[in-house]
């Protein structure tokens, strides 16, 4: 049985300290046919270091989109995103994947694992991009600490959906990201191997001492984390 | 970050999960049969080289009216050549009350370098009939090797002492043929080989005696050129260096033609694994989309991932490159003992030239094809990792294939090494790729309109096509050029085969008469009746030399080039007649015409005889003839097929012109084999004519073309397997969109058999659009081919459109069927949950 406890019981919010996450006027609009359609708009958020954040809302309301916009993954149409002080949207996009590098974890609900690469391998991976030089042993420290000490040299085709998710919370911390980013990340997952995952998740999180934005449909999930914020229609509601 | 440590565990990785297996198999498939071919027909090239050298009697050939240097035999000896030495002149030879006007050529140990020297031996009461034996050495001091014909006409027998000068020497052998006995066409039956230590002894070098030194030199090829680089300041005036290209301007067309086609072969090669290339990679991109999507995600700069992937390709193409030349190394060793028992002659080792050709071919390919979409592919945006649905944006683009042409073009020059063929066949192919591609854009929104209703394989076969419009565009262009180089070697060999063996027929002739008087022209005839063999055209000739050349008078020291000195020195054979022989063709300028007649006197002259002595269309040559002199104003150059062994003449007149000077006649006719008792009976009754056998070196051309017959069969083959790599990477491009598709599908219900049957109609489809398009693009390149670059007749077949589609159509249902069976077999779920 999971504990339940939430990173707000544990690492106490310093109301002074400056937002590691701060968005303001975030919009986002698209043209489809001719028409121009608000996806997000005038999102204003702010979210402490260390703080959970949930986004819930129906399908279509923005959610992912608003994840894709706080994680430099995409550009708005207006508004600003500063992460840990950075104004993201001033960086070009090489400058906002070094920082993304530096500062963010992932989490996605089709995982993302790379199909030609390992358990570990694809826990190495944003080691070796940043040019870690004990990749592996890090790497294998992380498998073991999920739960996969003896799956590390399969491929994500021979593991099962959970198992490939906890892949990706290694992935995700392995380099200790001052923010990790989750999209569904129990999706894709039934709800016993969901609540593991959450468990995991939330345990690491915590003892790394993370700033989470969670996307998630899941009541449970959102519950979880230390503020939800609704999305109806790409606007925020309270 | 360590970059290139990071791309070799990608690469390992993905080497490792199956990602690599297509591209790395048409890169081995492209780099080996380019290779292959390359180093083959290197081989089979110099073996064509060597075995015409055999007619020289050695690689290179130095002649001289004095006798040669010393220093040049001893320096070719420093450098590693064989070399002897040999003086030929007429001289009488006598036996009892016999005499006969002999060819003597008198031979020093080693002689010959190359070929063999064949005797007779004569029939013994053991053994009835004759038989020839090789010679071993040459003649001993003392003795001499005589031919036929000396037996004949001075009745000796073996044993017999004949007089040759004051020297007595033993008739020991009889000569059935030297290599070299026909070079120049200056060699005159009978003849007679001694040994050069007699030569004192006969007396015959006397000052003016019409002797010409000979030094022969054989070795490795490059110690060949290198003697001939170092040769060339040193030659005094009246020695020359003579190979057999210019000794036998026949067989050094037969060897250019041969080179050009295996050249074109190995592009073909290169066309059709360049096809296969590009659909491996554009397969290779469209799975590492996510991948590098993911990270972008985790961190990785545009600038990263093109160094990531840079790194990754050019290491890849070395191995792939590398593995393909050792595969080359090891086939092309196999071919050549194949061929070597087959036809029994010894290739000479290959160069290390076609090694580095096909690595160079390889890395070309890989980076021309992988370069563009990999610039794209850095530019995968981030934000696909949560939607799938982003595209890389040009990614269908053919603009990006740009480089990879113009890469190719370069290859295509170097390779083909002309210009004009390398360009021609960019750009037939160039243009084969923007008729392919709209004419089947065309055709694919033909079938978007023709939206037939019903659920038969046919409707969801054509549905197939229709959605994947840009990839069935892609796989048919791709599949049409694969074929279309095919079939277009296909039909050029087949043209050029026919074209060979319509030049040298079985009954080509073999025999030239020369000095045939004008009243023994109808008595030849009769002769000829005689004894059942067809009447020759007859050619007039009138020998003049060149006294002015737009009434400047010539001067040798005009001429640095020795070659030109000695056409200027000798006089010139002018022929008459009205029309322009089959072989010949006006290059420049107009053949006779009607109104041109008028005081000024035409002339028409061979292209590369006007070339080397400077001449010009309008220059005005005056003549001297035993007769007088004339001039003449040159209004055509002609360009001459000297490999049909028929008669020609380097310059033609107009009819009327030459009919008040002394005129001999010369002809060539087809002597055959059971009919060569009758040569004794000819020269017997015309004893002024000169006889030119050259049976001989129509014999090695024809074993020439044999060769490289087989030659071509082989790379032919090499470049099927490249369109089986095409194929094969066409039908792969689809592959994880099938597989899914196929999933989607099964789990509504259809059934293996419904599916296959919709995908064999896909597949037909598509391989009928690529027959068509191959048939069409093969019978215009190979048409223009055939023309500009091998000049031969090119036949256009009915059949090549029917033969193409039908090869391509169940070619490609075939390939298409037994390559998705994998994909039926997997279970939908599996797939599903990917």
């Amino acid at each position: 049985m999971a504990r339940k406890l939430t990173v707000e019981q544990l690492i106490p919010v310093n109301g002074n300290d400056q937002p590691i996450i701060q968005a303001s006027n975030l919009t986002r609009e698209v043209e489809t046919g001719g028409e121009r359609l608000t996806i997000l708009q005038d999102i204003n958020l702010q979210v402490s270091a260390g703080e959970s954040i949930a986004v819930v809302g129906a399908s279509g309301s923005g959610k992912s989109t608003l994840l894709g916009l706080l994680a430099g993954l995409d550009v708005p149409t207006r508004g600003t995103v500063f992460l840990d002080g950075e104004d993201i949207f001033k960086l070009d996009e090489d400058e906002r994947a070094s920082l993304r590098g530096r500062l963010l974890g992932f989490m996605f609900q089709s995982f993302q694992l790379l199909p030609s690469l390992t358990a570990l391998e694809n826990v190495m991976l944003p080691l070796e991009l940043s040019g870690a030089d004990n990749a592996r042993d890090v790497a294998h420290n992380w498998l073991a600490r999920v739960g996969l000490e003896k799956r590390v040299r399969h491929y994500p085709r021979q593991l099962s959906g959970g198992e490939q998710q906890r892949v990706a919370i290694a992935r995700a911390f392995v380099t200790h990201p001052k923010m990790l980013f989750a999209d569904e990340p129990t999706g894709n997952l039934d709800a016993t191997t969901g609540a593991q995952i959450i468990d995991l998740m939330f345990q690491i999180n915590r003892e790394q001492g993370t700033t989470l934005v969670l996307v998630t449909h899941d009541k449970s999930l959102s519950a979880r984390c230390s503020r939800v914020i609704e999305l109806v229609a790409g606007r925020a509601v309270d | 970050m360590n970059m290139i440590r990071l791309s070799l565990r990608m690469l390992l990785r993905d080497w490792r999960a199956g990602e690599l297996y297509i591209l790395t198999l048409a890169l081995v498939i492209a780099v080996s049969s380019v290779a292959t071919v390359s180093f083959f027909s290197d081989r089979v090239q110099k073996a064509l080289v060597l075995e015409s050298n055999q007619l020289l009697g050695g690689d290179l050939l130095i002649t001289s009216d004095n006798p040669v240097p010393p220093s040049y035999a001893e320096h070719a000896n420093q450098i590693g050549l064989r070399t002897t030495h040999l003086a030929k002149f007429p001289s009488m030879v006598s036996f009892g009350d016999n005499s006969l006007l002999t060819s003597i050529k008198a031979v020093a140990p080693g002689y010959p370098l190359r070929g063999e020297l064949k005797l007779t031996n004569p029939p013994t009461e053991e053994n009835v009939a004759q038989s020839v034996r090789i010679a071993q050495g040459i003649p001993k001091p003392g003795t001499v090797w005589v031919g036929e014909k000396v037996i004949d006409a001075l009745k000796v027998t073996l044993g017999d002492k004949v007089e040759v000068g004051a020297a007595e020497l033993t008739v020991v052998s009889i000569v059935e043929s030297e290599p070299d006995h026909s070079v120049g066409f200056v060699s005159m039956n009978p003849r007679l080989l001694m040994n050069e230590k007699d030569l004192a002894a006969t007396r015959l070098i006397q000052p003016g005696s019409r002797i010409s030194y000979q030094l022969l030199v054989a070795g490795e090829e490059p110690q060949v050129k290198e003697f001939r680089y170092w040769i060339k300041d040193r030659l005094s005036p009246g020695e020359r260096v003579v190979s057999i290209q210019e000794a036998r301007p026949e067989i050094r067309s037969a060897l250019d033609r041969a080179g050009k086609f295996l050249n074109l072969a190995a592009l073909a090669s290169v066309v059709v694994a360049a096809a296969a290339i590009a659909l491996a990679i554009r397969r290779f991109i469209q799975r590492h989309l996510d991948g590098c999507a993911v990270m972008r995600c985790l961190g990785a700069t545009e600038s990263d991932l093109l160094r990531l992937y840079s790194y990754y390709f050019i290491v890849l193409g070395l191995v792939a490159s590398l593995s393909g030349c050792v595969l080359a190394v090891l086939t092309q060793e196999f071919l050549s003992y194949w061929l070597e028992e087959l036809i029994g002659v010894t290739l000479p080792l290959p160069s290390s030239l076609p090694a580095i050709q096909g690595m160079l071919t390889g890395m070309v390919l890989l980076l021309g094809f992988a370069l563009p979409p990999l610039l794209n592919l850095r530019q995968v945006p981030a934000l696909r990792v949560i939607r799938r649905d982003l595209e890389l944006v040009n990614m269908h683009s053919l603009a990006g294939y740009g480089f990879g042409v113009g890469i190719l073009s370069i290859l295509f020059i170097w390779k083909a090494g002309s210009f004009k063929l390398g360009i021609m066949i960019m750009l037939g192919f160039l243009l084969a790729v923007i008729f392919f591609g709209l004419f089947g854009w065309l055709l694919i929104r033909l079938f978007l309109l023709t939206r037939s209703p019903g659920s038969g394989p046919w409707s969801y076969g054509l549905a197939n096509i229709r959605r994947r419009a840009i990839p069935s565009l892609v796989q048919a262009t791709a599949l049409g050029l694969g074929l279309m180089a095919l079939l277009t070697l296909t039909l050029t060999r087949n043209d050029l085969l026919q074209d060979w063996q319509a030049r040298l027929p079985e009954n080509a002739p073999n025999r030239f008469l020369v000095n045939v008087q004008p009243d023994q022209q109808e008595k030849l005839m009769v002769f000829f009746d005689g004894y059942a063999i067809p009447r020759p055209k007859v050619f007039p000739m009138v020998r003049g030399r060149l006294l002015k050349i737009n009434d400047r008078a010539v001067s040798l020291e005009d001429y640095p080039d020795p070659r030109a000195k000695q056409l200027i020195n000798r006089e010139f054979n002018l022929s008459w007649t009205d029309t322009l022989q089959a072989d010949n063709e006006i290059v420049a300028g107009h053949w006779w015409r009607e109104e041109a007649v008028s005081s000024e006197h035409e002339l028409s002259m061979e292209e590369g005889f006007a070339e080397t002595l400077g001449l010009k269309l309008g220059d005005r040559l005056s003549f001297y003839t035993g007769g007088g002199s004339f001039s003449a104003t040159i209004t055509s150059l002609r360009t001459v097929d000297w490999d049909t062994f028929h008669v020609n003449f380097f310059a033609v007149v107009r009819p009327g012109l030459l009919d008040n000077y002394p005129a001999s006649y010369i002809t060539s006719f087809y002597l055959p084999p059971d009919k060569i008792h009758i040569m004794q009976e000819l020269t017997r009754i015309f004893p002024n004519f000169l006889v030119i056998d050259v049976a001989s070196v129509i014999e090695r051309v024809q074993s020439m073309i044999g060769q490289v017959t087989h030659a071509i069969e082989f790379v032919f083959l090499f470049t099927l397997l490249a369109g089986f790599a095409v194929m094969y990477a066409a039908i792969a491009s689809t592959q994880d969109e099938r597989i899914y598709e196929a999933a989607i599908f099964r789990t509504l219900g259809a059934k293996k058999q419904q599916l296959a049957r919709a995908w064999a109609v896909e597949f037909a489809v598509l391989g009928a659009l690529a027959g068509s398009f191959a048939a069409a693009g093969a019978s215009v390149l190979g048409y223009l081919i055939g023309k500009y670059a091998l000049h031969i007749t090119y036949s256009p077949s009915p059949w090549i459109g029917v033969i193409g589609i039908l090869v391509s159509v169940i070619g490609v249902t075939a390939f298409g069927l037994i390559g998705t069976r994998v994909t039926l077999s997997q279970p939908p779920l599996q797939v599903l949950r990917k």
